[in-house]
């Protein structure tokens, strides 16, 4: 399989905090990439630093053979990079429609607003929003909302897409939604890589496993290895996980 | 074209029509209003579309106002006078926005009302030039008597308004308007999709920049004389702020609506409390604000929210 993402020696400070040191992580196309691990680990400066919100301090991030790593924004989500936000971000008085619009309509070229309408309506179907399409997205739920930042960045075409924990604040019916519509994206051959709490989700979706602690990676490989790895089970999952994984596993 | 901006449009062709019903007094109102009209509009580019609260206004009507006086000066003819006065406006305010628009909400107001006080300064200063603070008189450009020049200027401005009216409808339809109102509800969504926030804020600053320049333009070679305290005040800047607030934030219609409404306050106030007329203006204007947060545009949902209660 080819790299799509190759992260060589990645640090990023702010001022005196190191959020992220050299990191050295590389992403295969088609891959589940799960990214785990404590909060204030640097998951989220992880993929700021990929997606030029807060470029790295020193380190090159290489993607799909093109250097990005002082790349703009708005430049990287036109590459194919695109992402969801822990914290979700609608355009509040937009449709839902006009805010999958909005995705197409600046990420691609060429692109109308009437054209970016039809494509949108393709993107909220996918994830079950059609019948609230015309809603303002301050109206909708917090599940709808999640979803419907899942349309947005599926409407930018991703080579890569960044999840950043989609089912925070999910309760078990809307996380099993959510889980059975990144299967179905990766199925798509859309790379992912998410940012999850919920191991469950994440041994169900991944095929491969990255741990981050204190902005360092701890661990990297299958998912049944890493939780079995002492390092990954002293920093994040707790003795009592692993015992029940290992009487289960 | 939606109804409102077809209105919009409507409501400025008949405002042409205004030299066939009054004398003087009328005509010099009726410029004015065209002005405001200008002046307001534009400002609703970047501050209700955008959501940047600009109080640049005054600084670039003045800048538009002494490009097109001293070019006048220089024997050049009046429409040349003007585009360019709009033409170097846009300019400056594309350069001005690149690096002033990375500042929001309180931080950029702040930083937009400095611009009057530095151009006002440089003007002051550029004494060979501008005449600095003795003000800069203007060559009249016709000698057709006073009726005729009163409706000659009352036609430019309308002109301008037209095509201020013009640009915001197509704006407010294309995807400059699309992006903008992105921008307004979420900078960081809008970078994340794709959006070069940058280049949409610069543009949206130029234009709101091109027709207040071109609006000064006229305004120098109208009343023949202007000096920096005159263009430059500050009032020029809060004045389209209000008005957009009267009409309703972002609508354009509304924003027009404003406009007038503020300049006929402006006239009625005038006439009956001429000793207090600032404070009565600015009593109607707050009270106008607590009861009609939304503008008068909200008016008319609200009449038809009412509408089906009463059957």
């Amino acid at each position: 399989m080819s790299e799509i993402l190759r992260l060589q020696s990645v640090s990023r400070n702010f001022s005196g905090l190191k959020a992220l040191q050299d990191v050295s992580l590389g992403i295969s196309k088609g891959e589940v990439l799960g990214l785990i691990g404590p909060n204030g680990a640097g998951k989220t400066t992880l993929v700021n630093v990929v997606t030029g919100v807060t470029p790295a301090s020193s380190g090159t991030v290489t993607f799909m053979g093109q250097d990005i790593t002082r790349v703009k924004t708005y430049q990287s989500a036109r590459l194919g990079l695109s992402r969801t936000f822990q914290i979700v971000q609608p355009f509040a008085e937009f449709s839902a429609l006009d805010n999958v619009a909005a995705a197409a309509l600046f990420s691609q070229p060429g692109e109308s607003i009437r054209s970016a309408r039809q494509e949108a309506r393709a993107h909220l179907a996918f994830v079950g929003l059609e019948a609230q399409s015309d809603q303002p997205a301050a109206t909708l739920t917090l599940a709808m909302r999640k979803r419907l930042e899942l349309a947005k960045a599926l409407a930018m075409k991703p080579k890569l897409l960044f999840l950043d924990e989609v089912n925070a604040g999910l309760n078990s019916a809307e996380v099993e939604r959510a889980t059975r519509l990144i299967h179905q994206l990766a199925e798509n051959g859309i790379t992912i890589v998410m940012i999850e709490h919920l191991m469950k989700v994440v041994l169900n979706v991944c095929t491969r496993i990255v741990v981050l602690h204190n902005g360092q990676l701890i661990a990297d490989g299958a998912p049944r290895d890493v939780i079995k790895n002492p390092a990954v089970v002293e920093a994040y999952l707790g003795q009592q996980y692993a015992q029940r994984a290992g009487a289960h596993g | 074209m939606t109804r409102s901006n077809f209105i919009l449009l409507a409501l400025v062709a008949v405002i042409a029509a205004l030299p066939m019903f009054g004398g003087s007094y009328a005509l010099r109102l009726g410029t004015i209003a065209c002005m405001y009209g200008i002046l307001a509009l534009s400002w609703n580019v970047v501050g209700g579309l955008a959501g940047y609260p600009s109080f640049a206004t005054a600084a670039f009507f003045g800048f538009g106002a002494y490009t097109a006086g001293v070019l006048l000066g220089k024997g050049v003819p009046l429409v040349v006078a003007v585009a360019a006065a709009g033409g170097a406006s846009f300019a400056l305010a594309c350069l001005l926005g690149a690096a002033l628009l990375r500042l929001r909400g309180h931080y950029f107001a702040i930083a937009s009302l400095s611009l009057i006080e530095v151009f006002r300064e440089l003007v002051n200063n550029a004494t060979d030039l501008t005449g600095g603070g003795m003000g800069l008189n203007i060559p009249l450009t016709s000698t057709a008597g006073v009726m005729a020049d009163a409706t000659f200027y009352f036609y430019v401005m309308w002109g301008l308004l037209l095509g201020t009216a013009s640009m915001v409808v197509v704006v407010a339809g294309s995807k400059l308007g699309f992006g903008l109102a992105c921008i307004r509800q979420n900078e960081t969504a809008a970078n994340m999709i794709g959006l070069n926030t940058t280049l949409y804020k610069s543009v949206a600053f130029g234009l709101s920049a091109c027709f207040v320049g071109a609006a000064g333009g006229v305004y120098a070679a109208w009343v023949h004389y202007i000096d920096p305290s005159d263009v430059f005040d500050i009032l020029y800047s809060v004045k389209p702020i209000v008005m957009a607030l009267i009409g309703g934030l972002g609508s354009p219609l509304g924003v027009l609506i404003g406009a007038f409404v503020y300049l006929g306050l402006e006239e009625v106030v005038w006439r009956n409390y001429i000793q207090i007329h600032s404070g009565v203006l600015g009593v109607l204007i707050v009270v106008l604000l607590l009861f009609l947060p939304n503008g008068l545009m909200s008016l008319r949902s609200r009449l038809l929210a009412w509408r089906p209660k009463r059957v």
